[in-house]
């Protein structure tokens, strides 16, 4: 149903929803089923997830569509900013259960384990120093510097964000082409970051021994670290798509809140990993 | 009624079983939601009963104790996420956008998304007792170390304790924006009814705690899978962390469940007295109130497992502070009964009972803030007791206050009232006879979630068996009584409420049209 001009566009009836509710239903069995080596687990979560990519595709798709032909108008532009803000805020806490772990542990729970009785009579031995393991984790490990390529990453989260920065104001000024190479280098220090990690990650487990297993640090910083990466490669994937849509001259400079909601998601990601660089690299 | 334009929209939508698959439309995503959830209901209802039926006598009778524990397990899950939830999500369909003079919701697809999360979420509880070693007999809390040694039952709960919370999440985002951004011109935020603001409050709570939740089971699975140490000792970790961040989401999450209900008796109440709301602005920071506190008190659930005693006095006071707000709710509600003309149709008797049966779950839960107390009634039979008394008697009776109230207006048939009141009645009696022993059985030190029990408590659970049997029962006469009102029920008045004095009453016909305010009303 479309209601009158003007009017807030309401959507016709949709498949996409519940061919997404499929997909995450197969996403999930077959988890567990590789999680408990049971057969067919693998093939189950690939059809999940193709069955997802290919619902994004279609959903995505029919949004984009309807507003590039103007069906949006400015109140469903002022409730795409209100939700947009909200999901963000339901990231940010998400976020907060695993700073609230770190926190809790570094603070809390692993100097118990060595303090007074209880720490002396059980795990005699045990320097609660982070970084630490834990008690019963023979496996030594050194942790991440900061100074290294955290660092660099920091500077090159911090330069794109200036630099989508720089194209939005060229979006709204209309200067199409300082648009598209500004989101070109957006881009190109995404993907130089996530390349970081990985070579990071590389490098943990090869050489300093760093590993998921290595008890409270270890948990923390690949968890913290990694689902950070995961969001920014969804903000370098969602980057992508704006990309190649200001390249086929989508948006104008009154109406962009596809770029803008990614550029915030991006501004985001940035902030988590300045607490990420604070407190799981640095202090 | 100038307002309402009839349209002939039957030609762009799907007939048939198409039809609530792709619907974006706020009423059917709103039934769906309210059929969804009394389906769940029954099974979690089904579940509760082998849990009584066990309990009937002490010894091991009916059920495995592995298996009581899946049942204590599900029971809790389905009712909170499957049976409560969604029925007050369902409200918020329906009577958002029309409470508000909004076309529908403000993302019709997501809405529907939301929605269509849910049964899968529900399969998977489901799917999770018939595999090997059965579903996670942990309780509905998932504490650590308990559910890392569980089997792949565990790991199907927690990916529908994920599905749910994004259907969550999405659902809620969709109502506050529809409520920021879709009011009809003149709806202040103070003109509006006292059930969209409750689920504005609620709908923040949902999406602070909800990812809160999504954190620990993700803590969980890797723990179990991939080799972590959250809430292991031995790599640093602690089994008690899994319940600070349990209970940061847990806490508000008893008020995600409470404070739509609220809502709905906020409506009611006033509108069988006929009587505006009794300090409707008090109401309004009262429940803000609620929430804010709701995130700074969880560790009261945890006063047994260690805690110093600085922190202990902390959570104990911030605690009893939460009686302040939900007094002046308690309060407002009965000075609107004040003198007012009062008729005791079907759904005051619901919002009565629950203004009386809450308040008591309320004064229990005050005597639990405690930490004296709780530190004797801490996994007992009273805890049991007294958050069936909130959840029961008050989110479920809303929900059944909210239900008659708002049938004439949905379907334009009345229900039968002989019946509903039968309904009421027998829920009330069957409801006091399970809960209320237990809370001497409770007092008594009958420990919850456990298949046997010593010699002493067996009449007390004799007691309660049969009124939970009874109170199980009395909810397929519930099912009877929609059934025939939707079948042959008499047609609804215009108006069948003369008190109701929101948009939906006043502005649209009855039944409510499909599509509500294509343009909006204009609120003085």
């Amino acid at each position: 149903m479309t209601s009158q001009p003007g009017g807030y566009y309401l959507p016709s009836p949709s498949l996409w929803p519940v061919i997404g509710s499929v997909a995450l239903f197969l996403m999930a069995l077959g988890g567990v089923f590789i999680m408990n080596d049971a057969s067919g687990g693998t093939i189950v979560l690939l059809a999940g997830a193709a069955i997802l990519i290919y619902m994004m595709f279609g959903w995505f798709g029919t949004v984009i569509g309807e507003s590039e032909s103007g069906k949006y108008n400015k109140q469903v532009d002022v409730s795409f900013r209100w939700a947009m803000s909200w999901f963000i805020f339901s990231e940010v806490m998400f976020f907060a259960a695993f700073f609230g772990a770190l926190f809790y542990m570094r603070v809390l729970s692993v100097p118990w384990l060595s303090e007074a009785d209880t720490g002396a009579l059980l795990w005699p031995g045990f320097s609660a120093d982070w970084p630490a393991s834990g008690p019963a984790i023979a496996d030594q490990f050194k942790p991440m510097g900061a100074w290294g390529i955290p660092a660099l990453n920091t500077a090159i989260l911090l330069t794109s964000g200036v630099t989508i920065t720089i194209a939005h104001w060229a979006l709204k000024n209309n200067q199409r082409s300082k648009l598209n190479w500004f989101m070109f280098l957006t881009i190109a220090l995404g993907l130089t970051f996530i390349g970081f990690q990985i070579y990071e990650y590389g490098h943990a487990y090869a050489d300093l021994n760093l590993t998921l297993e290595s008890g409270a640090y270890g948990a923390t910083f690949f968890m913290l670290t990694g689902f950070h990466g995961f969001h920014v490669t969804v903000g370098t994937i969602m980057l992508i798509v704006i990309w190649l849509r200001c390249l086929k001259g989508h948006f104008t400079p009154e109406h962009h809140f596809g770029f803008e909601g990614v550029a915030w998601y991006w501004h985001f990601v940035d902030v988590v990993w300045l607490g990420l660089f604070v407190f799981v690299y640095w202090l | 009624m100038e307002a309402v334009h009839e349209h002939d929209h039957g030609h762009d939508h799907p007939s048939g079983i198409m039809r609530w698959v792709t619907t974006t439309n706020h009423k059917d995503i709103g039934t769906m939601y309210l059929w969804f959830s009394f389906t769940m209901f029954l099974v979690g209802g089904v579940m509760a009963l082998v849990i009584r039926a066990e309990l009937f006598q002490p010894g091991l009778q009916v059920v495995e104790p592995e298996f009581f524990n899946q049942m204590t397990t599900l029971h809790g899950l389905i009712m909170v996420f499957g049976a409560i939830m969604p029925a007050f999500v369902g409200f918020a369909n329906w009577q958002i956008p029309m409470m508000i003079g909004a076309p529908d919701m403000a993302f019709p697809r997501m809405n529907n998304w939301s929605f269509w999360l849910l049964p899968p979420a529900a399969m998977l509880l489901v799917i999770s007792m018939f595999v090997p070693g059965g579903s996670a007999g942990v309780g509905w809390t998932l504490y650590a170390p308990l559910t890392v040694q569980q089997g792949m039952g565990m790991d199907l709960v927690i990916f529908a304790v994920h599905i749910l919370g994004m259907s969550s999440i999405m659902g809620s985002i969709n109502i506050i924006t529809t409520i920021l951004n879709m009011r009809a011109p003149g709806m202040t935020m103070m003109k509006m009814p006292l059930f969209v603001w409750t689920w504005l409050i609620t709908a923040y709570l949902l999406i602070a705690a909800m990812p809160v939740l999504a954190g620990a089971v993700t803590m969980t699975l890797t723990d179990r899978h991939f080799g972590t140490n959250f809430f292991n000792a031995a790599g640093g970790g602690d089994p008690v962390l899994f319940q600070h961040i349990f209970w940061f989401f847990g806490h508000p999450e008893v008020y995600i469940i409470a404070i739509p209900a609220f809502g709905v008796v906020s409506q009611v109440l006033p509108a069988f007295s006929r009587k505006p709301l009794f300090g409707y602005a008090s109401m309004v920071y009262a429940t803000a109130s609620i929430a804010i506190l709701s995130f700074l008190v969880w560790a009261h659930h945890m006063y047994t497992v260690g805690m110093p005693v600085e922190a202990q006095l902390y959570y104990m006071f911030a605690t009893m502070l939460i009686a302040v707000p939900t007094g002046v709710k308690v309060f407002n509600w009965v000075a609107t009964m004040w003198k007012g003309s009062l008729t005791f149709e079907t759904p005051m008797l619901f919002a009565i009972g629950f203004l009386f049966l809450f308040t008591l779950g309320g004064f229990t839960g005050l005597v639990l803030s405690l930490t004296p107390v709780d530190v004797q009634l801490h996994d007992t039979y009273y805890v049991v007791a007294h958050f069936h008394y909130v959840m029961v008697a008050g989110a479920l009776f809303s929900a059944f206050a909210g239900v008659y109230f708002w049938l004439p207006k949905w379907i334009g048939k009345m229900y039968d009232e002989k019946l509903g009141k039968l309904h009421f009645w027998l829920s009330i009696i069957f409801f006091n006879v399970t809960f209320f022993v237990q809370h001497f059985s409770g007092l008594a030190g009958m420990p919850r979630r456990i298949p046997d029990y010593a010699l002493q408590f067996a009449d007390f659970n004799m007691i309660s068996s049969i009124g939970a049997f009874g109170f199980g029962l009395s909810q397929l006469l519930f099912l009877y009584i929609l059934v025939k009102a939707i079948r042959s029920g008499e047609k609804a008045p215009e108006k069948p409420w003369e008190g109701a004095d929101t948009l939906e009453w006043t502005h649209l016909p009855t039944p409510a049209p499909y599509h509500s305010f294509e343009t909006p009303p204009t609120v003085k």
